[in-house]
């Protein structure tokens, strides 16, 4: 595909960048994993790896884009693709496993968790 | 033929994007989009009613930067892990955004921030269920959520 193909081949200050992202990027994914183990309720867990799906991938994303694009110089931008495919699927699965603890918490009475508000027949006036 | 024309010009440029440029990859490209935005059509999607698009950089802007500042505030609950008190809980916010698209990205914006998630819509009585990592006042983030991305929102979808 093209002449340079080794990481030796990269520029210093490229390659300082490139790992700057990529140990930002796992580092924020590996700190979103331990909470994900470490966090006491299934509510807070959730939040954890939202770490690995925002800027844990940014970061990743980030180094990739650049180590690419400076090897083969041109553009290598497609990684956005995985950004964006990332985040927007993130709410679904999130929703899906939160709502389904919600149903459980609420048929077996758990008094920690907001009761359903009901669908027809809101209040007058509100 | 192409009830969505953007639709299929985007999955024809990401086509080519993730496999090069190539003639056999843009018939390919051609013909995978064709029935994409076939399948989207049989999906029957709310028509996107766009107001103000331009504001979008300016949300793209917003969110990022607090992408950015939630991140680092749930890697420091993390690791300094329970030597403080922290309060985590449920938080109701009542919306005014009805526009279907403009929630969708509500909710990816919610998700995507850690320390909250979006949890359940109720359409009815246009209330959003978040749960929030780091709960110190239900009215902040009440407030932060109505005027920070809702009201933005509100502009971009009419």
């Amino acid at each position: 595909m093209s002449t340079m193909e080794h990481a030796g081949d990269l520029p210093g200050w490229v390659a300082l960048l490139v790992s700057a992202f990529l140990v930002i990027g796992a580092g924020l994914t590996l700190v979103g994993t331990i909470g994900f183990a470490r966090l006491p309720t299934f509510y807070e867990r959730i939040h954890a790896p939202t770490l690995g799906t925002s800027w844990g991938t940014g970061g990743i994303v980030m180094a990739s884009m650049i180590f690419f694009t400076v090897l083969s110089t041109r553009p290598v931008v497609h990684e956005i693709l995985i950004g964006i495919f990332v985040t927007v699927t993130t709410p679904v699965t999130l929703m899906l496993l939160a709502r389904a603890a919600l149903h459980r918490d609420r048929s077996e009475g758990n008094p920690n968790v907001p009761a359903e508000a009901p669908a027809e027949d809101p209040v007058p006036g509100e | 033929m192409l009830p969505y024309p953007l639709l299929s010009a985007s999955l024809v440029l990401m086509w080519l994007a993730l496999n090069g440029f190539t003639l056999g990859h843009l018939l390919l490209g051609c013909i995978v989009s064709v029935f994409a935005s076939w399948g989207m059509a049989a999906l029957r999607p709310a028509e996107p009613h766009f107001g103000k698009w331009y504001l979008l950089p300016k949300l793209f802007a917003v969110v990022l930067y607090d992408i950015v500042l939630s991140n680092i505030a749930v890697v420091w609950l993390i690791v300094t892990g329970g030597r403080r008190e922290r309060r985590s809980g449920f938080v109701t916010v009542p919306l005014d955004l009805e526009n279907p698209i403009g929630l969708a990205v509500l909710a990816v914006v919610v998700t995507s921030t850690p320390g909250t998630a979006w949890l359940e819509y109720n359409s009815v009585r246009r209330t959003v269920l978040i749960h929030v990592l780091d709960l110190v006042d239900e009215a902040e983030w009440q407030h932060l959520i109505k005027t920070r991305y809702e009201a933005l929102l509100m502009e971009i979808f009419r």
